[in-house]
């Protein structure tokens, strides 16, 4: 057994861990060591092996080989609970909340206060799950359900969980993928004080400025293997890269100039109320046009109603300079327009089809010989695309599910790219991607718009939309408040207009 | 960045009231029942008074025992998020049994008799968990299958046999007949198995961990809860009820034959969808899904009595399952826009 405390405070040390699923190795050594009063950042490409490590830690898959140790004693778990009785507790990507149950339940469920005869004692749970909150500083009804929850206050619920059984380790996975600023700086408040008492705290994201100003310590995973583990004060934003892809990526934003051409997506005047309103702009072949703004601005309400997937009470879409009747998604994919939604889980695929059918689902009509879809010409197909968008996929037939979340959202991408639109409108495209994916989604985006697409693109990721746009349309509570030109666009000028506190010199 | 948004969102308040607006809709859920029985058993009084009268309130609560015993335990299993098509076969295996005990012995004391047709029914309860547990097959296909075991099982042992009223010892026919305080004792079981249920899955761990499972199985997994466990024992604890439902059929009618309580099994899962227990699992309650049961036997009571055509019963049953549906759909999206407030004004 290689166990070598490497440091005197080691809380919890993962050694050597081996996992397969048939014949897919997820992990081939997972090293991990997690000390006492630190957070600890955790980062690869999707895929690199981080969720298999999580689920190890968390007792829901048993590892092949090596072992996890806590304060130098191995630890064998059979299940999610016995991880949870030592102490560590896992805050998953998606809340595993039960929407049917209320909060209170939610944070004590299977541990609930007791009094006599083993019955539950409601009161004091909902007493705790109120000091809980109070030392959260957060205000929710204990009694309230889970069902309607902002995942922001999702979170919250599972950190209050966390803190209730006094977990000694807190894993969280992307806790900030779908959440605004103001929400993130409360969660990193929570997470300095879960350290300051003296909690470890592992912290997986693909935001390096999260990672550089929350955490100590920084360990880079690569396909399944450790590469190493640093203190983040030791390395650059670059030099973390560099080891996550193995290879420099060549340029973080490859933006191809393009030269703007007829106006293609034409917007007037859209109005759904109390959502959105008189929203007017237009978007030319081969250009990229980012809809920026904070959460909630309505962004994503408008590109849906755009679409035609969402209703909307007044206002005309032209693509073409042929108007597109309300509410007709199907009108509008056949005029040229595609959607690449902003939950590819819930809206872009069909988990339970394969990842074949799901790369040809939009054009099932146009593939099929005398009504029927044949499964070589399906396979052929999708390969062609999957292999352009470099899908890394076991086997064409497996279902989508079994995908990593890069390669999930390629296959999103490969959907709609092959029905060749002339309206390509994204959604969050790189949401919760690694950085590689991430460069080569954006590569595909330029080069769409080099080919004369008209792209729109809605993204919370300022980096993204200053690199990637050739004006920046700003939302703010509904109104569309600013355009901004790519010379002048930069994270003052589109915060400031986000939080509509703009100079108001809309173009 | 952090500057620029910092006076943005205040952090998520909601109205106390909304919350509790959307729990009264809950409770509406069940008074809704309630005031629907009401209003039938007013209704058909008013056209006939005698539909109240000591013998007929006694027949309504005999009429209703069975099927508020077998929904009881329908509702545990669905609550879970699983059904149990097997319960009228069930029954009636255990109703056979029960009598064939009578004939053995006709000395057997009456307890002794319950426990046996419950113990029958874990028995049969525990094959559908172990096949659910073990080959990881919908409860739905597990329950169809044994549906037809149970019921073949019943056929060939009773082999074309019937047993008799005349062959049942007086002791147990009388418990079909006989009251306390006015309530039959029959009733009495169904009463009493709804209170501990009721009581149950309330108060202890195991039985919020059953709603826990049926809200989000995969999240219930996930917190370390005995998913296939609780799952075993819900359809245990269903077929042990089938089994004293079998006893309680053998006491009420006392001839047997083999076909007892066939095709019951969707009169009990009407009776739990119209008692708002979501077929989908994770809300809904026992008491709901008795008060199911018991509007479903009261209208089948009193049409007869409004002089409507019986043939309209199941039309009548059909459009109440259906009511059921449209008003929870309606009710679960009021109470999500309740929940999620006016529109995040996170901008």
């Amino acid at each position: 057994m290689p166990e070598r405390p490497e440091h005197p405070a080691a809380l919890l040390t993962l050694s050597g861990v081996r996992k397969s699923f048939g014949a897919v190795q997820a992990l081939v050594d997972g090293r991990l060591e997690l000390r006492a009063g630190e957070v600890h950042a955790l980062v690869g490409e999707n895929g690199a092996g981080k969720s298999t490590l999580v689920k190890v830690l968390a007792g829901v898959h048993a590892p092949d080989e090596g072992f996890v140790a806590l304060d130098g004693e191995p630890l064998h778990f059979a299940g999610p609970a016995d991880a949870r009785a030592a102490g560590i507790a896992v805050i998953y990507q998606e809340p595993t909340l039960f929407p049917d149950l209320s909060v209170a339940e939610n944070i004590f469920m299977g541990r609930q206060p007791l009094r006599g005869l083993r019955r539950i004692d409601a009161a004091a749970m909902r007493r705790r799950t109120s000091e809980l909150f109070a030392r959260l500083g957060v205000r929710m009804d204990p009694d309230r359900p889970a069902r309607g929850l902002s995942i922001a206050d999702q979170q919250l619920v599972e950190i209050a969980k966390a803190l209730s059984f006094d977990a000694r380790v807190l894993v969280m996975d992307e806790p900030t993928a779908a959440l605004s600023g103001v929400e993130v700086e409360r969660l990193f408040a929570v997470v300095r004080s879960l350290r300051e008492a003296g909690a470890a705290v592992l912290f997986i994201s693909h935001r390096f400025d999260e990672v550089f100003a929350l955490c100590q310590r920084v360990t880079v995973m690569r396909d399944g293997r450790w590469v190493s583990t640093d203190p983040t004060g030791d390395l650059t934003v670059g030099q973390v890269v560099r080891r996550m892809v193995g290879r420099e990526v060549s340029q973080l934003y490859p933006k191809q100039e393009t030269e703007a051409g007829d106006v293609v997506l034409e917007v007037r005047d859209l109005t759904r109320l109390g959502v959105f309103d008189a929203v007017s702009f237009d978007v030319r072949a081969g250009e990229i046009v980012a809809l920026a703004g904070l959460v909630g601005a309505g962004r994503s309400e408008v590109v849906r109603a755009v679409f035609g997937v969402d209703r909307y009470d007044s206002g005309e879409v032209f693509v073409g300079r042929k108007r597109l009747p309300r509410g007709r998604p199907a009108v509008a994919m056949a005029a040229g327009v595609a959607l690449v939604p902003e939950d590819r889980r819930q809206q872009g695929l069909v988990m339970e089809l394969s990842i074949e059918r799901n790369a040809t689902l939009t054009r099932r009509w146009s593939l099929s010989r005398l009504g029927l879809l044949g499964p070589r010409v399906e396979r052929l197909d999708a390969g062609r695309w999957l292999q352009r968008l470099r899908v890394k996929a076991g086997h064409l037939a497996d279902p989508v599910s079994t995908l990593s979340g890069g390669n999930q959202q390629k296959v999103v991408l490969a959907k709609w790219l092959s029905t060749s639109p002339k309206v390509l409108i994204v959604d969050e495209p790189t949401r919760g991607i690694d950085v590689g994916t991430k460069a080569e989604v954006h590569r595909l985006m330029s080069q769409l718009a080099a080919e004369g697409v008209a792209v729109l693109m809605v993204s919370s990721e300022l980096p993204e939309v200053l690199g990637m746009a050739d004006r920046v349309l700003v939302m703010h509570e509904g109104r569309l408040v600013e355009e901004i030109a790519r010379e002048r666009a930069d994270e003052e000028s589109v915060m400031l207009a986000a939080t509509g506190q703009g100079a108001g010199d809309a173009g | 960045m952090s500057t620029a948004t910092r006076q943005a969102a205040p952090p998520p308040t909601r109205a106390r009231g909304d919350v509790r607006g959307a729990r009264r809709l809950f409770v509406v859920r069940e008074l809704g029942i309630g005031l629907a029985l009401v209003l039938l058993v007013a209704v058909t009084t008013i056209y006939n008074p005698r539909f109240l009268n000591a013998q007929s309130r006694k027949d309504l609560m005999l009429g209703a025992t069975i099927l508020v015993v077998l929904a009881v335990g329908q509702a545990i299993v669905v609550i879970t998020r699983n059904v149990d098509l097997s319960v009228g076969s069930v029954l009636g295996l255990s109703a056979f049994a029960t009598g064939k005990l009578f004939l053995a012995m006709s000395e057997t004391p009456i307890v002794l008799a319950v426990l046996a047709g419950v113990g029958l029914g874990l028995l049969c309860g525990i094959v559908n968990g172990a096949l659910i547990a073990v080959a990881r097959v919908p409860a739905l296909v597990v329950t169809l299958g044994t549906l037809y075991v149970f019921r073949g099982v019943d056929y060939s042992w009773a082999a074309g046999q019937q047993i008799n009223a005349a062959d049942m010892p007086s002791g147990f026919k009388r418990m079909g007949t006989a009251t306390l305080l006015g309530i039959p004792v029959l009733a009495l079981f169904a009463i009493a198995v709804l209170v501990f249920a009721g009581y149950y899955l309330r108060n202890y761990r195991s039985g919020r961990e059953m709603y826990a499972i049926g809200s989000d199985p995969e999240a219930a997994r996930l917190s370390g809860i005995p998913v296939g466990w609780r799952v075993f024992t819900a359809m245990a604890i269903s077929g042990a009820l089938a089994g004293l439902a079998g006893v309680l059929h053998a006491a009420r009618f006392g001839t047997l034959d083999a076909a007892a309580g066939n095709g019951i099994e969707l009169q009990v899962v009407a009776a739990v969808v119209v008692g708002g227990v979501a077929i989908f699992g994770g809300s809904g309650s026992v008491y709901g899904a008795a008060l199911g049961a018991l509007l479903l036997s009261t209208i089948g009571s009193a049409l007869p009595v409004l002089r409507i055509d019986p043939f309209w019963q199941q039309a009548v049953v059909g459009a109440l399952i259906l009511a059921a549906i449209g008003l929870d759909r309606a009710l679960t999206a009021r109470i999500a826009s309740r929940l999620r407030g006016r529109r995040a004004r996170g901008a």
